[in-house]
């Protein structure tokens, strides 16, 4: 059983991060991303070429944080390769011990620096969970047996930011259906569309079956708000948090009070179970959050089986 | 060439953009076609959609999903919307899904597919 299992089955809080996209510099380049909050994190998630960018695999890195004493949750895209490299993917995972798996759609091509790539789409991110269930269930997609069955923890985004708004659940509970036992949400800047998404969540009894875990972002800096909004597919930073941000005199500082803030209200909402933390280029922030917030670190969320983190 | 895929491409391509890939399931989402899709995701909007409905590849077109949502509930087959549909089969592009629909071959999924709809 993978540690974020565990937690996930217990009902203790999880933290999981994700990890900076890593091109070179061997096993050393992989730890100095991870060891500034290693202490507090369950998992950490080795991304397949986000943001349609080319970077060191998904299975590579998932392999090298395994070497490297850290349990990653392995991304798998559907949009750079069809089913038969996807489920050779799954089967070299598990060969390597690695059982988080996390299906995704994908961003497309054209929002990366390769946009004449040719796009793959040959399963969408529920038929893959379907296929990585099927896999655990000890069979390919053809039918053909699997023995002994690789052990996964299945898991899946969804995003509360973006329309349908009100569909969004419904599709969160078709990936449950599919084998989600675990959503990573996209990162949502606006409060009121993670409450609205919770609130259904709650509702349709989507959080008692599959651990919902809302992203936070720690941008660095206004600009980086800016970014997003304006760059990155599927998100949207309100007006008046990016206006606070420009205005602060200290652009840096207030950024960090805006992630902790976000994670504070959405830790606090009905069914969320953990919290997943994101930080381009500021890994000491997520341990300065988790610090700030109050939430302990991993080994003390063990012993202590908190299903909650102490409240400030 | 088959007189039917030639009908049937003359039909629904100029009303529904239809790409035949010979396994339809344009009732089940709104009468919108899902491989209309830049990704030809078949079951449900990927997380990219813009704050307007419309589509992160193709900023002009309002997502597929959106509509698909939208207009489900008006159709008598609202229920399928949440229905949990295969991987498409690769072998049906450029047949005729009217004869697939008929003969069942557009309801054959791989042996490894055990998922009900």
């Amino acid at each position: 059983m993978s540690r974020l299992s565990d937690a996930v089955e217990a009902g203790r809080f999880v933290v999981t991060a994700e990890l900076l996209s890593v091109d070179s510099g061997g096993l050393d380049a992989v730890h100095e991303k991870f060891a500034p909050y290693e202490g507090y994190v369950d998992a950490v998630n080795a991304t397949d070429n986000t943001a349609a960018h080319a970077h060191a695999s998904a299975l590579a890195v998932a392999i090298a944080l395994r070497r490297l004493g850290m349990e990653p949750v392995m991304q798998l895209v559907c949009r750079d390769r069809n089913r038969l490299a996807l489920e050779a993917d799954i089967a070299g995972a598990a060969l390597h011990g690695i059982e988080n798996l996390c299906c995704l759609t994908g961003d497309d091509v054209t929002a990366g620096d390769e946009p004449e790539a040719r796009r793959v789409f040959d399963l969408d991110s529920i038929q893959l969970l379907a296929l990585a269930r099927g896999m655990g269930e000890g069979r390919y997609l053809s039918g053909r047996t699997i023995d002994p069955a690789p052990r996964l923890f299945l898991g899946a985004v969804e995003n509360p930011g973006a329309p349908p708004y009100d569909h969004r659940v419904e599709r969160a509970l078709k990936k449950v259906r599919a084998g989600a036992r675990f959503l990573q949400l996209q990162v949502c800047f606006e409060r009121e569309r993670l409450e609205a998404f919770m609130r259904e969540a709650v509702a349709q009894g989507l959080a008692s079956q599959a651990a919902l875990i809302p992203s936070i972002c720690l941008a660095r800096t206004p600009a980086a708000l800016c970014y997003m909004d304006e760059r990155v597919p599927g998100i949207s930073v309100p007006a008046d948090l990016i206006e606070r941000a420009e205005r602060a005199a200290d652009g840096e500082a207030e950024c960090f009070e805006i992630a902790c803030e976000l994670a504070d209200h959405a830790r606090s909402l009905p069914g969320v179970a953990g919290l997943h933390l994101i930080s381009f280029r500021r890994e000491a922030g997520i341990a300065r959050l988790c610090a700030r917030l109050g939430i302990p670190p991993r080994a003390e969320r063990e012993t202590r089986g908190d299903s909650r983190p102490v409240a400030v | 060439m088959d007189p039917v895929v030639l009908v049937e491409a003359a039909v629904k391509k100029p009303v529904f953009g239809c790409r035949m890939c010979g396994q339809c399931v344009l009732h089940s989402t709104g009468m919108t076609c899902p491989m209309t899709c830049p990704k030809t995701l078949r079951n449900g909007p990927c997380g990219g959609v813009r704050p307007d409905g419309h589509c992160e590849v193709k900023p002009e077109m309002r997502c597929v999903w959106v509509k698909a949502v939208e207009r489900a509930p008006r159709t008598p087959w609202a229920h399928e919307l949440a229905d949990l549909r295969p991987p498409v089969d690769n072998r049906l592009w450029g047949t005729s899904s009217w004869r697939n629909l008929l003969t069942g071959r557009d309801k054959r999924t791989p042996a490894g597919w055990r998922v009900p709809a």
